[in-house]
């Protein structure tokens, strides 16, 4: 009796050994300064290398979500923009662009990575002031891999036999339209465009209306590499020019980025056309932990995993499974850890996450908040300071998940983790692929026969082992399901550009 | 005996620490950051050719790092070989600033435990407040932790009231899954400290190093509620590396490590890059350390 | 003695006397070795005279010994480790970056290789085919690994794949015709492969490469990775050819007398040996191919067990 008793009290003194983040000692606010881009107070289209206006002269505006005052008036393009546009890229591939030396091809997009490089700090300051994403993130990710995208297709140019089996004569297909979303406005930018000029197409590019700027800005790149007029063109607006794109007759090939919704949309379009399509939609993918696992370097990779651009992120880890001998003492190191994420103002050079991208992705980040709390589901979140403008969510952890949750079937897009247990690696196997998505997964051992094991069981087009949201210009990316088709990047990412005779 | 020490990823370790460095410390944040090393600086100086004058003037050091400064404090401690320990205590005298002394064989620890144990008690009647001892690496990485557990008890005991500062020697472990393995053996047999370094062995601190054994104080502290102290040592030379190793331990342990009672930085040319750095805070220009004393 | 002085009277020679006093002389370039990211000369002290066809004398080369050639071998062997684990990416945009400096002095290299017998056409078209060939191996550098490894379906429960890894120091021998497009052409799929070279250039065409060296020493790549020596063949290829803790050869020409000695050579330690031959049309694209940074590459099989 005496012995429980003094075990419990053991017990309680253990729980309220807290580690206390709250530090007398902290970060001063340390903004990066937003003098050195240049903004207009209103951007026209890109067509056929000039700033164009829009046929029906209709603008809209793009927000700063961390401040919700408006950056820029962007044109509206209409079907007869997108026609123009598309007729400009044509002539451009038939005039210029196909008939042109694979190697100068290639020397001018190695000239748009490197006058990228060079103004890296505009285009990252400008990328967290239209999307809301950490100036941290956006300096040391978004732009130094799209310019890494750039450099890695450049030098594919004039080596596109050696990307196909039995070195065969290949082909570029001609006009792309491609459809980017706003959670990498930059980064999926290049992700789209560097493969197919490669490839030797020319291409229609619509940003997302809530992220059009450093698209806008990349077309002065254009203007200042000389790439002809043409090649590429740069069209703004909402769905309905997105849906002017992939029902124009003289566009060749597809590429969309954006919501599995949408995606079959477009898929169903195409039926009946000799347009080719590639899709990377939407992900609900599984982050699991084994009982072996280097636990401190899991946080991590967890954190990484979900909190990454405000969750804003197709491939995050937003299901964590965990095993069950390691569960008690995880959830306390990742909560211990989710105390110092900084939420806030996204130019700060501290701040961890930044702001949600819009109202409405607020709205339905909110949302699924009240549906997992309903749903019985545990509800822990951080308890830091957020600014009183703007969009924002504290990083949250869901705990006491079920499978069958919405919380844990549904992409939430947003800082938002569902964290559940198994026992066996027959279980979390079954449990991760029980989803209509397949984007990618993380594995986290200490074993190596495991990871290749569990890796091959898992129905996904990317797998991180003992890491997680990792991404480099030679690694193909894409998903199984409905996570979409065809890969980016990579040897892969060339081939739904070219035809092979 | 200790528990099964968690493995350790050393990719997933350098990438936490480039995530930590990329925190910005500017202004009144940096202003105290820097009289917080000052104030967690053990002051060293372990040459052979160290003498009873060159101890002398480092404590003078010790006590008042700048002559026109008032608000910079003294530093938590002076360490010293322990011939000195008179000596510093002396100087010391009517400060609350502490004498470490390095003992048991140090920095080799090539010798038996006898002899360690003869020294330590020595160090201790001499006056130490502190005992830093070296582990006997060979042992270890011959897989006799029993050996290095059984030793570590053994100077605890000997040290009686003085703390016992426990220096694992990482440069000469090897991998990380050994610096945990260590840290966590050592804290099991008594340690109030886990320190890095002798300095005499290159790599010495690092940051990788040091984040791991933060890592092992708090699991430790999860585990029982007790609160290990954490010196790095050695290679720390600059007020920024100072710096980024406070953030580490701000977000690895937080509050309650933020003291000189828990972290301390064994340095010798450390003060005076603080001083710089407080001085160009202070003046808005950068300095030449010309202008600040060697001892 | 009045007639002596009378001699010197002569306005055309005081006048270029005055002109003489009042001129700015030029400085002259000492053409030196590149050794371990430096500029030394030949420890020999010895030298060549290198003219022009009208007899003029250029530069005065250095005729590198024995001894220079173990010095550069010794700086590329140690520059190995660091340069083969540079990433690809990082080793392509230091290739890209030659490519940039060259491009910025291609008027030098256009005088230099003029002097030495091109026209002035054939020295540009020299200089931008350079340029070129090495953006053309910077794109390479993280893409031949994709090209040529593998990952092999084997009949066990193992995750089995093959990779390429540099062979090491590579001793390389330009060829005498070209000053700089064939040097160009057997150095950049060497070191995009993350090899380290010790390269004797041209006797007759040298000025070039002892500029490309300035090039180098200007582009971020790491002292060591490329050494550059001046000198004969018949005193050097031996030593390239023999040393013990040479990897491979890569040789340009096909003198049968250099051949033999050469692959006799490479069988004492089982060197690889990429040869380019006389009839190389540098200028032309085949004379560029993954294959040549294939020649110098060893394959690494791994076998990995796939369990619980």
């Amino acid at each position: 009796m005496a012995k429980n008793n003094s075990k419990s009290a053991k017990a309680k003194s253990a729980v309220k050994s807290t580690l206390q983040f709250n530090t007398s000692w902290s970060y001063a606010p340390a903004p990066e300064s937003a003098d050195h881009v240049k903004l207009q107070s209103s951007y026209d289209l890109f067509i056929d290398g000039k700033f164009t206006a829009p046929a029906k002269g209709k603008y809209f505006d793009t927000l700063n979500p961390a401040t919700e005052k408006k950056l820029a008036s962007v044109a509206e393009a209409t079907t007869e923009d997108v026609d123009l546009a598309v007729q400009s890229a044509r002539r451009a591939y038939d005039k210029v662009w196909s008939k042109m030396p694979a190697k100068e091809r290639g020397k001018y997009i190695f000239r748009i990575a490197r006058i990228l490089q060079e103004r890296a700090r505009e285009f990252s300051v400008l990328e967290s002031m239209d999307g809301g994403k950490p100036i941290r993130e956006s300096r040391t990710i978004d732009i130094p891999l799209a310019a890494a995208h750039f450099f890695y297709y450049a030098g594919w140019a004039d080596k596109l036999e050696y990307a196909v089996a039995g070195n065969r004569p290949v082909r570029a297909l001609g006009v792309a339209g491609q459809i980017i979303p706003w959670n990498f406005p930059l980064l999926m930018a290049a992700w789209k465009i560097a493969p197919a000029l490669a490839a030797g197409n020319t291409v229609v590019l619509k940003p997302a209306e809530t992220t059009p700027l450093t698209a806008l800005k990349l077309a002065e790149i254009f203007q200042q590499a000389d790439l002809p007029p043409g090649v590429v063109n740069i069209v703004t607006g909402a769905g309905a020019t997105g849906a002017a794109i992939v029902q124009h007759p003289g566009i060749d090939k597809i590429a969309f980025t954006g919501s599995t919704d949408i995606g079959k949309g477009i898929q169903k379009a195409l039926v009946g056309r000799d347009t080719k399509l590639t899709l990377e939609l939407g992900g609900k993918s599984a982050n699991i932990i084994f009982e072996d696992a280097a636990l401190d370097q899991a946080v991590e990779g967890i954190i990484n995993g979900i909190y990454f651009n405000q969750g804003h992120v197709c491939c995050a880890g937003s299901r964590l499974f965990v095993q069950e001998s390691v569960a008690g003492m995880l959830i306390r190191k990742l909560q211990d850890r989710m105390q110092t994420l900084i939420v806030g103002d996204p130019l700060d050079k501290n701040t961890d996450i930044g702001a949600i991208n819009s109202r409405p992705q607020l709205e339905k980040i909110e949302e699924y908040l009240k549906i997992g709390v309903k749903e019985g589901a545990e509800l822990f979140q951080t308890k830091c300071e957020i600014p009183k403008k703007g969009f924002w969510v504290r990083p949250t952890l869901f705990t006491n998940v079920a499978q069958s949750h919405r919380i844990s079937q549904e992409e939430i897009f947003g800082p938002v983790l569902t964290m559940q247990t198994f026992r066996t690696v027959e279980e979390v196997v079954e449990k991760a692929n029980n989803t209509p998505y397949g984007l990618a997964a993380g594995v986290w051992t200490d074993k190596g026969s495991k990871v290749f094991s569990v890796s091959s069981q898992l129905r996904a087009g990317v797998v991180w082992a003992n890491t997680y949201n990792k991404f480099d210009p030679t690694a193909p990316f894409g998903g199984y399901k409905e996570s979409g088709k065809g890969r980016e990047g990579g040897l892969h990412g060339l081939l739904p550009y070219l035809e092979v005779a | 005996m200790f528990l099964a020490s968690p493995s350790i990823d050393q990719t997933g370790v350098e990438e936490r620490v480039q995530r930590l460095n990329t925190r910005s410390i500017k202004k009144n944040s940096k202003m105290d950051a820097l009289k917080l090393a000052m104030s967690m600086l053990d002051l060293t100086t372990l040459d052979a050719k160290d003498t009873e004058g060159k101890v002398r003037q480092l404590c003078r050091k010790a006590i008042r790092p700048h002559d026109s400064f008032d608000d910079v404090p003294s530093v938590a401690a002076v360490c010293v070989y322990p011939n000195f320990i008179a000596i510093a205590k002396d100087a010391l005298k009517g400060t609350d600033i502490k004498v470490a002394a390095v003992a048991t064989a140090f920095p080799t620890g090539m010798s038996s435990l006898e002899f360690k144990l003869k020294e330590t008690r020595w160090a201790v009647a001499q006056g130490a407040d502190e005992i830093d001892m070296v582990i006997s690496r060979g042992k270890f990485l011959a897989g006799d932790y029993k050996y290095v557990v059984r030793e570590i008890e053994q100077v605890k005991e000997a040290c009686g009231p003085a703390h016992l500062k426990v220096i694992l020697e990482t440069g000469e472990l090897s991998t990380l899954d050994n610096v945990r393995r260590a840290s966590d053996l050592a804290m099991d047999a008594g340690a109030d400290f886990i320190k890095t370094s002798t300095g005499k062995i290159q790599p010495a601190a690092t940051l990788p190093v040091t984040l791991v054994m933060l890592e092992a104080i708090r699991d430790f502290y999860y585990r029982t509620g007790k609160k290990i102290g954490m010196k790095p040592a050695g290679g720390i030379a600059t007020a920024k590396l100072a710096l980024q190793y406070l953030v580490m331990v701000r977000e690895t342990l937080g509050e309650d490590w933020l003291n000189a009672d828990m972290f301390r930085f064994g340095a010798s040319t450390l003060a005076n890059d603080i001083l710089r750095q407080i001085a160009k805070e202070k003046s808005g220009v950068y300095q030449s350390y010309d202008y600040f004393t060697k001892d | 003695m009045s007639d002596k002085i009378k001699k010197f009277e002569d306005k055309a020679r005081e006048k270029s006397e005055a002109e003489l006093s009042q001129k700015r002389l030029g400085v002259m370039k000492t053409y030196k070795l590149y050794v371990d990211g430096k500029f030394p000369r030949t420890e020999s002290g010895r030298y060549y005279e290198l003219k022009n066809s009208e007899g003029a004398i250029l530069a005065n080369v250095c005729l590198s010994s024995r001894k220079d050639f173990r010095d550069a071998q010794t700086a590329a062997r140690a520059a190995t480790t660091k340069w083969a684990k540079a990433s690809p990416y990082n080793r392509g945009q230091i290739l890209y970056r030659m490519a940039e400096m060259l491009e910025g002095r291609s008027a030098q290299f256009v005088e230099e290789l003029t002097s030495e017998g091109l026209t002035a056409s054939e020295a540009r078209s020299e200089v931008e085919q350079s340029i070129d060939r090495l953006i053309y191996y910077a794109g390479w550098s993280d893409k031949y690994q994709q090209v040529f490894s593998a990952v092999n379906p084997v009949a066990s429960s193992h995750f089995n794949f093959s990779m390429l890894e540099p062979t090491g120091v590579v001793s390389l021998i330009a060829p005498e015709e070209t000053g700089l497009l064939g040097l160009i052409s057997m150095i950049a799929p060497a070191i995009v492969g993350g090899n380290t070279v010790v390269v004797l250039a041209s006797y007759s065409k040298p000025l070039g490469a002892i500029t490309f060296s300035e090039v180098l020493a200007t582009s971020d790549l790491p002292a060591g990775v490329v050494n550059i020596l001046t000198g004969t063949r018949a005193e050097l290829i031996s030593h390239m050819t023999s040393h013990m803790d040479v990897n491979a050869i890569s040789y340009a020409g096909s003198e049968e007398k250099e051949l033999k000695p050469l692959q006799e050579n490479a069988a004492l330690n089982v060197k690889r040996v990429s040869l380019w031959k006389n009839e190389m049309d540098w200028s032309s694209e085949e004379s560029q191919s993954p294959y040549r940074i294939l020649e110098l590459q060893e394959t690494k099989t791994t076998w990995h067990p796939v369990g619980i």
